[in-house]
């Protein structure tokens, strides 16, 4: 579980986080939404340790990571799987070679293990046959697979996804948001998700965190927000027609 | 201020580089790919404008000499002086602040803009000592791709001199014999490993800390290539008066 307190974080004059409080429970896939703007990239990169915050806290299974030492902090983060809005997958190395990177700088697995673990995260996010390709011939969908077949080759115990469909067909957005709710619950793992993704947000969304203007407007679920009256969060999830439409549907069926 | 908080923080990035090593295995791999990208790369262009500008060299000085009591030996000794002093460590070093310099800052810059940098912080990884310190450690092998270049040179001029008609192979072997100082070789190879740290360094401080977009990755790339001459010839200037004033 991540416990954020009271976190606040500014560019010069520029206050961009304005005390957000909440909680990212074991087990779930924790959505951050909100408009561009609204803080949403700060608050990942704050929850990541690249960024350091003038107040607040964020303690990650009890361990306030502000307290924690330089040695402590990449420890923690050894246990931290990432996927980038870009996949930020490394050029000079073949798919499998990225995969293969966390547990070559982690573990003391023998050659053969490594391979073994690449072969099963490969397989497990439906890329049994890219092993040698680079980056760079892979498609958008592809490179996002790999970014999660990396962020999840060591077993880590937290999650994050930054706008993981982004770029992405809605058919293949599908695909990466459902093989992230699997992934979390398979592994037990905390997940966090900044998207602004609707879909996303109906899918997946176990808890979600609305932010507006720098701060936590809303917090709830995919069930929930069908039923708020909160008018920062119905502007923004329910701004298309569709939406509104589902979202009237939804609640006549539910009444 | 700029420049006093850029030269501070390029200490601080030197300081870190060698916090937290990075597994010796991984390490291993990655300072060999650099010593291939970094100077065996390099040793072509070395070797091409080491014989040619060798041969120049030899041009010019005897055409220079046109006064009969100089002797025609002084056409070797001038070409050797040149080219162990000034040519081979420090001009070829301008021409690798072009060439490795901005590989090196467009590589990292190109890393930094598409978050590779991040992912390796988010993983734990010291990404200083994985990016910089491999090159660091590639480029102290670089005296060796000068000595190339400073037997390249001579040669070349030796080829200009006796294919050119300027004077004998024997006067020139004599003029290349004539009054050698074995410490002038040492000092350039001292400036060459001091040349050498710099041309890790500064090209990986500016891709490092760069900030926007692909633009920025390409001026990022001169600003580099602008501060690390800079920097070479003042030291330059700085070990010559130290070594040999």
């Amino acid at each position: 579980m991540i416990e954020v307190k009271n976190l606040h974080k500014s560019f010069g004059e520029a206050e961009v986080l304005k005390g957000i409080s909440t909680t990212f429970e074991k087990g779930k896939t924790n959505l951050i939404i909100g408009q561009s703007g609204s803080g949403k990239t700060v608050f990942l990169k704050c929850l990541l340790g690249l960024f350091n915050y003038e107040e607040g806290s964020i303690s990650y299974d009890g361990e306030i990571f502000s307290e924690l030492t330089e040695d402590q902090k990449r420890n923690l983060r050894s246990k931290i799987g990432m996927v980038f809005q870009g996949s930020a997958l490394f050029d000079s190395m073949t798919i499998a070679e990225n995969v293969m990177f966390p547990l070559q700088m982690f573990t003391k697995q023998s050659k053969s293990e490594m391979q073994d673990r690449v072969d099963f995260v490969l397989k497990r996010v439906n890329l049994d046959n890219a092993h040698h390709k680079m980056p760079s011939e892979a498609s958008g969908g592809m490179q996002k697979r790999v970014a999660i077949a990396r962020a999840i080759v060591n077993n880590p115990k937290y999650l994050f996804c930054d706008e993981p469909n982004s770029g992405l067909d809605p058919k293949t957005a599908i695909v990466i948001d459902n093989l992230i709710q699997e992934i979390t619950d398979e592994y037990q793992i905390t997940t966090v998700i900044n998207s602004h993704d609707m879909n996303s947000v109906m899918e997946i969304g176990e808890k979600i965190v609305f932010l507006k203007d720098g701060l936590k407007a809303w917090e709830g679920s995919n069930q929930t927000i069908f039923r708020t009256d909160n008018e920062a969060v119905t502007n923004f999830v329910y701004s298309s027609n569709l939406f509104k439409k589902v979202r009237k549907m939804y609640l006549e069926e539910n009444q | 201020m700029t420049y006093l908080y850029n030269i501070g923080s390029y200490f601080l990035m030197i300081a870190e580089m060698f916090r937290k090593p990075t597994k010796w295995s991984v390490m291993r791999t990655l300072i060999f790919k650099d010593i291939n990208d970094l100077i065996i790369g390099s040793l072509g262009i070395i070797a091409f404008i080491s014989f040619f500008v060798g041969g120049v060299i030899t041009i010019q000085t005897a055409l220079n000499i046109d006064n009969p009591l100089i002797p025609k030996y002084l056409v070797g000794f001038a070409t050797r002086q040149s080219v162990i002093l000034e040519f081979a460590p420090t001009f070829t070093s301008i021409i690798m602040a072009g060439k490795v310099g901005s590989f090196i800052t467009s590589s990292i810059g190109t890393m930094r803009v598409t978050e590779q940098i991040d992912a390796l912080e988010v993983m734990g990884i010291n990404s200083l000592n994985y990016l910089v310190f491999p090159k660091t450690i590639a480029l102290m092998l670089y005296p060796f791709a000068i000595a190339i270049g400073m037997f390249l040179g001579i040669l070349g001029g030796m080829a200009a001199c006796v294919f050119g008609g300027y004077t004998s192979l024997e006067n020139y072997i004599l003029g290349l014999q004539t009054d050698f100082d074995t410490f002038h070789v040492i000092y350039s190879f001292i400036k060459t490993f001091v040349f050498a740290f710099v041309l890790a360094t500064i090209p990986s401080f500016h891709g490092f800390y760069m900030k926007g977009g692909a633009l920025e990755v390409g001026k990022a790339s001169t600003t580099s290539f602008v501060w690390t001459s800079v920097v070479i010839i003042l030291l330059n200037y700085i070990l010559t008066g130290m070594l040999l004033g």
